[in-house]
């Protein structure tokens, strides 16, 4: 067979070999043209939350500790109206066995993996996901392989993933390492088609419900060290699954009223299946090439029904530039002892800004930090940036200019966040949603309902602006 | 001629898994025009040289071909030159701190 036509047949057979690898009936949870019941599928998975707690426990995944940033606090209070400059916290998840609050999202996948007697996992992951997935396949004795998107046709590796690569391969996995392009997706299914092993896919329930304790640590970690709840948590957000996992865990440790912001690094302007612009990103994850896309339609992922659903939990959407964040990566190792990131300290610049508006006796909690070393460092991206072609230099973030211009500011005070504007989300989802009906196709009372949920408005919202997306239309 | 690399020794093969104009529909166009490319590590099956067509057992257990492209490649990842747009943060905020007297 040509390699044309065998992608062709192997994409066709999509549906059938995500289900053998996933053990999921998606099919079964469909109530109407748009709808499915995305409770029934999280809570049927079996993992409540102190499930959850007990299988992470058995490899040492999560309670990691909340650290206060007292120096960092008062950095930004040195540049905030005075009585302004909330308290910054954050939830130090390098310390889980691979590095990264990504432990938490592989438990469940291997643990349900080995449950039902598959001989090993799969993902597809270019980032901390893979070493998470290879780290707890090697405890549990499972087999594990790991496709990632490593280089471009120049044959130029983007650092952090040739890091990722060596991790993953010091815990054992097989690492298929592909040049720049979405069809790491058929590979992957080639690979589950073959071996018939588990797609350890970052979008099933066992991912999602795997944050949870860490919404759950955060809420009762903050109410444990200060009395209270946070006033704001902040998340890095690329796919869905920190903002989803982290929003469920704070609301069932009873933290309901805390403002949840997901924050991401604005790449606009590079695209993401774009050969050319692979290397000219210093970020591989938490950046808005995969936010955007999945926040404004998350059923785009490598299952049919995606268990990231961040539209629902986001209270804010805001992005600050590559520039800031190696900013504050750098301030957080000099002023708190706390070598970190670069991309888990998205949500960290976000903070440093916010904190800012509020008062000083608020509680910011910034809800992740990742491990850092060789490729997975400032020094590597910016070295890789100068290489490229690309302007690195301190100035006003402002002219910061992704694949082109990388500005680190020269004072803390020109740290900032750029608000996404949700309805504009909202409406892009709605838009989307549409699109995947059939012309004529109506919608049923739980079809509404349910875009109700993921949009966070009302009736009267998800009517209104359907009737005039299908107008504009026409 | 290049040295024949002996069984078992831990290696690297490359292979086209997608040519030019077999690339899925949605990618932009200068990926287009470039093959999607594999490249995966494994023990050598049987004796060869570089650039030969091989078969290789990977830490998975699997048997794949391809061209064989290194023995014993190296992980060449790693920090580079300090970069001196980064190099004075630490002194800058250090003084923020110091003048307000929270560290000496």
């Amino acid at each position: 067979m040509t390699a044309a036509r065998a992608y062709d047949a192997v994409m066709a057979q999509r549906v059938d070999i995500l289900r053998r690898s996933v053990g999921l009936d998606y099919a079964a949870y469909e109530t109407g043209a748009i709808a499915f019941d995305y409770e029934g599928l999280l809570a049927d998975a079996g993992y409540d939350l102190e499930t959850t707690r007990a299988v992470q426990k058995e490899t040492a995944v999560g309670n990691t500790p909340l650290v206060e940033l007292t120096n960092v606090t008062e950095l930004a209070r040195s540049v905030a109206k005075p009585g302004r400059g909330a308290r910054i916290f954050v939830k130090d998840e390098a310390r889980n066995p691979s590095g990264s609050f990504k432990d938490r999202r592989a438990s469940l996948s291997v643990h349900e993996a080995k449950r039902r007697g598959y001989e090993g996992v799969a993902a597809a992951t270019s980032g901390n996901y893979g070493a998470a997935v290879a780290s707890q396949a090697a405890k549990a004795g499972l087999r594990c392989i790991v496709v990632q998107e490593a280089f471009d046709s120049a044959a130029v590796a983007q650092p952090e993933i040739a890091e990722k690569t060596r991790a993953c391969e010091a815990y054992g996995a097989e690492v298929m390492r592909l040049s720049v392009g979405p069809e790491l997706f058929y590979v992957l299914l080639c690979v589950l088609k073959e071996t018939g092993y588990f797609n350890a896919s970052l979008y099933t329930p066992y991912s999602i419900l795997g944050i949870e304790t860490l919404g759950y640590e955060v809420a009762a970690q903050t109410q444990a060290h200060t009395g209270r709840f946070p006033d704001v948590v902040i998340a890095t957000h690329a796919g869905g699954g920190n903002v989803t996992g982290t929003a469920r865990g704070l609301h069932k440790a009873g933290a309901t009223q805390v403002q949840l912001v997901a924050a991401s690094v604005d790449l606009t302007g590079l695209h993401m299946a774009s050969d050319r612009d692979f290397n000219r990103k210093s970020f591989t994850t938490g950046h808005t090439g995969f936010s955007l896309p999945f926040t404004g339609w998350p059923d785009r992922a490598d299952v049919p029904r995606n268990a990231a659903r961040p539209l629902r939990y986001m209270d804010r959407f805001v992005t600050v530039t590559q520039g800031e964040v190696f900013f504050i990566t750098q301030v957080l190792a000099e002023l708190e002892g706390l070598e970190r990131g670069p991309a888990g300290n998205t949500s960290l610049a976000a903070a440093f800004a916010i904190a800012q508006d509020l008062d000083a006796e608020q509680l910011v909690v910034v809800q992740e930090t990742e491990y850092t070393g060789a490729g997975k460092h400032p020094l590597a991206q910016l070295n890789l940036a100068r290489r490229m072609g690309i302007e690195v230099r301190r100035g006003d973030p402002e002219e910061d200019e992704p694949g082109r211009r990388i500005v680190i500011p020269e004072h803390p005070s020109q740290i900032s966040v750029a608000d996404v504007d949700l309805h504009r989300v909202r409406r892009s989802y709605l838009r989307n949603a549409i699109g995947t009906l059939g012309g004529a196709t109506s919608l049923n009372a739980a079809d509404i309902e349910f875009l109700v949920a993921e949009t966070r408005t009302d009736t009267h919202y998800v009517k209104e602006t359907i009737d005039a997306l299908r107008t504009e239309k026409r | 001629m290049t040295d024949v690399v002996a069984t078992g020794s831990w290696v690297q093969i490359h292979r086209v898994v997608l040519r030019p104009g077999q690339r899925a529909p949605q990618v932009p166009e200068e990926t287009q025009r470039v093959p999607l490319e594999m490249l995966v590590k494994g023990f050598l099956a049987e004796a060869a040289r570089v650039g030969d067509d091989v078969e290789i057992v990977t830490a998975a257990g699997r048997r794949l071909r391809g061209t064989l492209t290194d023995v014993n490649p190296a992980y060449s990842h790693g920090f580079g030159e300090p970069v001196p747009e980064l190099g004075r943060i630490g002194l800058e905020v250090r003084a923020v701190l110091r003048e307000r007297g929270r560290i000496r």
